[in-house]
């Protein structure tokens, strides 16, 4: 048997499978295009309805949104939350990394000098239901609050230290990996958000900027 | 092979005489996760049946160019796009319902309720006959779901639908909303149904069989021959 006729062979048992992929993916790429504005949206509304909880204090119509690159020149946004009066009082910073089964979308709270974590939410996971997405669990999520921003945070079985959580027991990895998570975010954009902060303690509003921009 | 059930008769067979849950036993890792309370449970129930019927229905539509070795793998890229696109559709148009359902809509994909009616009929049907089955199947997944989450959700937070059905004084039954309850439900309406479907089976026995005996009666010994060979 020739070469050709053995691909022509292929074709004939495949193609109803070769074109089904195609046309699938097409139709998957179009809802994937139509919708994702609106999913993305949600994710927004919802950042926005956790905010308050992140930083003590921070108004949810005050808050601005800032696009920054991270240290490796990435793009990266971020919310800049004010109080009442409109004065700046915290970061919130969205982080995703892999997780146990798929990734893992984090939100963190900062202080604005960086100095302490003011609190983290779990807003997207796909975790094992009954094990892994126990990360979403308050308790679990409230550990964070409080931990020193600049030294990396380490995930332990029992007796935590001052910069270490407990993992819940069947979800090691999830909470590991949600650690890991936030180490690497907080790495990465730590310079960044203090240039920022030094530039809006200096006078300069953001939001001027930004209208600027417009 | 021989026609089988018409699409009237398969439409109907889903809903209770072959029911997927009741009868099949089949689908039962959304029947225990999702029925805590009926609104997950409906949702599931509408994303499955969307899954259910897209699936059948292509699948019935290209039935006459599926390679036997290659038929699963067809089924599982048909049944696997289906689920993907209710996934991002619950994700843009109900976000709080995608979340409280979580993996639970990717895995609608495993589900074998869905790759074993289109192994079933739809490989083998027209698409009438084949979309027919997907909806009394989706009906009767439908009822399996929503019967388990009643209990649950008005016996474990006195609610039905979010409405408060019970009066307050009502001790909610913590275990009902969790594991333990679903599976505890689950057995008590299979036994239920079972027992109500062998009480009508006995019932019909003694509704035909005096008929029969009269037949019998009337018959000659080939008759009882016929009637016997029939039975068989």
């Amino acid at each position: 048997m020739t070469r050709k006729t053995k691909i022509l062979g292929y074709l004939q048992q495949a193609w109803l499978v070769l074109v089904l992929a195609c046309a699938y993916g097409g139709a998957l790429a179009g809802v994937q295009i139509s919708l994702s504005p609106r999913i993305a949206e949600n994710r927004r509304q919802e950042t926005y309805r956790i905010i308050p909880q992140l930083v003590p204090g921070a108004e949810q119509e005050q808050t601005v949104e800032l696009s920054i690159s991270d240290r490796h020149g990435n793009p990266a946004r971020v919310y800049q939350t004010r109080d009442a009066e409109g004065q700046p009082n915290g970061w919130v910073v969205p982080a995703k990394g892999p997780g146990f089964a798929d990734d893992i979308g984090l939100l963190i709270g900062l202080d604005p000098p960086l100095n302490k974590i003011t609190g983290m939410y779990v807003l997207d996971q796909r975790e094992t239901p009954g094990l892994g997405d126990f990360i979403r669990d308050a308790d679990f999520q409230r550990q964070f609050r409080g931990k020193a921003a600049d030294t990396p945070i380490e995930a332990v079985k029992a007796d935590p230290g001052e910069q270490q959580i407990t993992v819940l027991s069947g979800a090691t990895v999830s909470s590991s990996s949600v650690c890991e998570i936030v180490n690497t975010a907080l790495a990465n954009l730590r310079e960044p958000l203090l240039q920022e902060w030094a530039r809006a303690s200096a006078g300069a509003d953001p939001r001027d900027e930004a209208e600027a921009a417009w | 092979m021989a026609n089988g059930p018409t699409a009237s008769e398969r439409f109907l067979n889903g809903i209770l005489p072959e029911n997927p849950v009741y009868r099949q036993l089949l689908g039962m890792c959304p029947v225990l996760a999702v029925t805590a309370a009926m609104l997950p449970a409906l949702t599931m129930a509408a994303a499955t049946a969307f899954v259910l019927i897209s699936a059948n229905g292509i699948i019935s539509l290209i039935r006459g160019q599926l390679r036997p070795h290659l038929r699963i793998l067809v089924f599982t890229l048909t049944i696997a796009t289906f689920v993907t696109i209710a996934d991002r559709f619950l994700a843009a148009y109900l976000y709080e319902m995608s979340k409280v359902l979580g993996p639970y809509v990717p895995l609608i994909i495993v589900n074998c309720l869905i790759i074993s009616r289109c192994e079933i009929c739809a490989s083998k049907q027209s698409v009438r006959v084949a979309v027919a089955d997907a909806v009394g199947m989706s009906l009767g997944f439908t009822l399996a779901l929503t019967s388990i989450a009643t209990v649950r959700e008005i016996l474990g937070s006195g609610s039905w639908l979010g409405i408060r059905v019970l009066p307050e004084a009502w001790p909610n039954w913590g275990i009902m909303v969790l594991p333990p309850g679903a599976f505890l439900v689950l057995g008590l309406l299979l036994a239920a149904v079972e027992w109500w479907g062998q009480w009508r089976a006995q019932r019909m026995d003694y509704a035909v069989a005096p008929a029969m005996r009269g037949q019998q009666a009337q018959a000659t010994g080939e008759g009882m021959e016929e009637a016997n060979s029939w039975k068989a």
